[in-house]
This record gives C-alpha cells, sequence and structure tokens, in this order.
C-alpha cells in the first residue's frame, strides 16, 4: 500500500485514459473534444515515463518527448482548422460537419 | 512514505480535474481545468525523476498549449452552454473502460516477461537532463529533426489557416467565390 509500485502508475495511468475517453465518447463541441485528447495523450506519458523509471531506461522518456511535440503540433494545426470553419459555419460543433456525407 | 503521500495526493488531484475538464458544460471551466491537471501531471514527472520531462510538460502544456486554447477560444462562442450527445452511458462508459484495459494490457503484458533489459540504461552520478541530452542528440538525433520538421510543418500551417486572407485556395470556397476574391485582389494591386 505504502510502496509505489509501477502498477500504481500504470492504474493511474488507465483511469487517466478512460477518463479521456469518456470526453471522447460524448462531445460534441469540436475544441471540448481537442480537450480529451490531450487528456489522452497526457495519460500515456505518464505510462512511459513511469515504465522508464522502473526499468532504468531512458526510452520512455524520449517517447514522451515525442509524444509532447506532437500534441504541440496537433494543437496548432487542428486550433487553425477550427478558425477556418467558424469562420465559414458560424458554428463548431460536430453535426454541422457532414459536407462530404454521401 | 512521503512518495505514497504525494502520489495520492496529486492522482486525487489529476483524476478530479480531468473529471472536470471532462463533464463540464462551460468551456472556460474545461479550460482552466485542463491546464491545473497538467500541472499536476508534471508532479508525477517529478516523483519519478524525470526532471526535464517535468519542466518540458509545464513549459509545453501550461505554457504553449493552453494558451493557444485560450487565444483561440477568443474566436469562438464560449459563453453558451455546451451540448452533449445523450447517447447509452453504460455503453458509452463500458466501452471505454474496456478499450483503456486493452491499453494497459497491450503495455503490461511485455513487462511480465523477465528477460527485460535497458536499451539506453541511466548513466550512475549524471543529472537526468544531461543524460537526455545524451541520448536524445546521439541515439534519438533522426526522430528529434523529423519532429523539428513536423513542428515547422504545423507553424506554417498554423499561420496559413488562421491568418487573414490566406485562406483563399480552401477546397471549401467554391470556384468562382476564389476567382472573384483573386479579381479584386489584383485590382488592388494594380490600383
Amino acid at each position: 500500500m505504502m510502496e509505489i509500485g509501477l502498477n500504481h502508475y500504470l492504474v493511474l495511468s488507465t483511469i487517466l485514459f478512460t477518463i479521456g475517453l469518456v470526453g471522447v465518447m460524448r462531445r460534441k463541441n469540436l475544441l471540448l473534444l481537442f480537450f480529451a485528447t490531450e487528456i489522452l495523450l497526457n495519460s500515456v506519458n505518464i505510462a512511459f515515463a513511469a515504465i522508464s523509471h522502473y526499468y532504468g531506461d531512458l526510452t520512455g522518456q524520449m517517447f514522451a518527448f515525442f509524444v509532447i511535440a506532437i500534441a504541440a503540433s496537433e494543437v496548432a494545426v487542428g486550433l487553425g482548422l477550427l478558425i477556418v470553419w467558424h469562420k465559414r459555419h458560424g458554428t463548431i460543433d460536430l453535426d454541422s460537419m457532414s459536407s462530404m456525407k454521401g | 512514505m512521503f512518495e505514497a503521500i504525494a502520489f495520492y495526493l496529486f492522482a486525487f488531484l489529476t483524476i478530479a480535474m480531468f473529471f472536470i475538464a471532462v463533464t463540464t458544460s462551460q468551456a472556460l471551466y474545461a479550460l482552466t481545468a485542463l491546464a491545473a491537471g497538467m500541472i499536476f501531471i508534471s508532479a508525477f514527472f517529478f516523483i519519478l525523476g524525470a526532471e526535464f520531462l517535468g519542466a518540458i510538460q509545464i513549459v509545453v502544456y501550461s505554457g504553449a498549449v493552453m494558451a493557444l486554447y485560450a487565444f483561440g477560444m477568443m474566436f469562438f462562442d464560449t459563453t453558451r452552454d455546451v451540448k452533449e450527445k445523450n447517447g447509452n452511458k453504460f455503453i458509452v462508459v463500458g466501452l471505454s473502460t474496456l478499450a483503456a484495459i486493452l491499453v494497459v494490457v497491450i503495455v503490461a503484458v511485455p513487462l511480465l516477461s523477465e528477460n527485460i533489459t535497458a536499451l539506453y540504461p541511466m548513466t550512475e552520478g549524471v543529472g537526468n537532463t544531461q543524460d537526455v541530452g545524451m541520448v536524445l542528440f546521439t541515439k534519438y538525433l533522426v526522430p528529434f529533426e523529423v519532429a523539428a520538421i513536423m513542428l515547422l510543418v504545423a507553424m506554417i500551417s498554423g499561420i496559413v489557416l488562421a491568418g487573414k486572407k490566406m485562406d483563399l485556395s480552401l477546397t471549401l470556397y467554391s470556384t468562382a467565390e476564389i476567382t472573384d476574391m483573386k479579381k479584386d485582389q489584383d485590382m488592388k494591386v494594380l490600383s
């Protein structure tokens, strides 16, 4: 109980990942959908750092760095697209994005 | 002892913050809770001895990403309450729990095998930042450069997408509109 092991961190990562997945499934506003994806990426980062620490290997931290870089560029591109869509349609709800529907 | 206290405290705080970020109907509350959760997550990195990762987490997430979201929210109507999908809640919660357990199994099953050796073991007597630097600029140099190019691409695309009058070639415009806009620009240049 008092000794914090790798499993503690993996369970915490699972809980955060579940919260993020619930967010992805129930959000309709695209901005809040982006928030949920940030939660997913962060929970995976915790698992990477914990495995890196408990196995004495730096590879996990390296992957966490690249995940952070990918998250930053995702935010830049996604927010740009969102701004263009909002200028054009005045809404960022997922339901309004059906222009490619057959 | 102190590690356990810190772990449980920050675990509770992080889960609470992310739960608020996912469930609230106010976009501003979600943004604030998300920023707080990011800072609490950096505490785990400090506990785990990855100081550089913790500092990067605070700088990039709480600094850059959250500021970007805050600026992006100026474009949107954030005072209005957010509507939600009203699907079957049991299906949503069940599916996400199942998916998260699967992810942990995928990560944890290789760890159960005994013969794991560190590919890039941590050096003794060297700080975390120095260690990270040595591995990052030798073994992971190519991914590092690729990440740099990816960030450059993201920056340019962000400028092009969000900038004024730089969206002339977007596919959402019809051809007539684009030619009209081009004509307007030509007139401005000529006059």
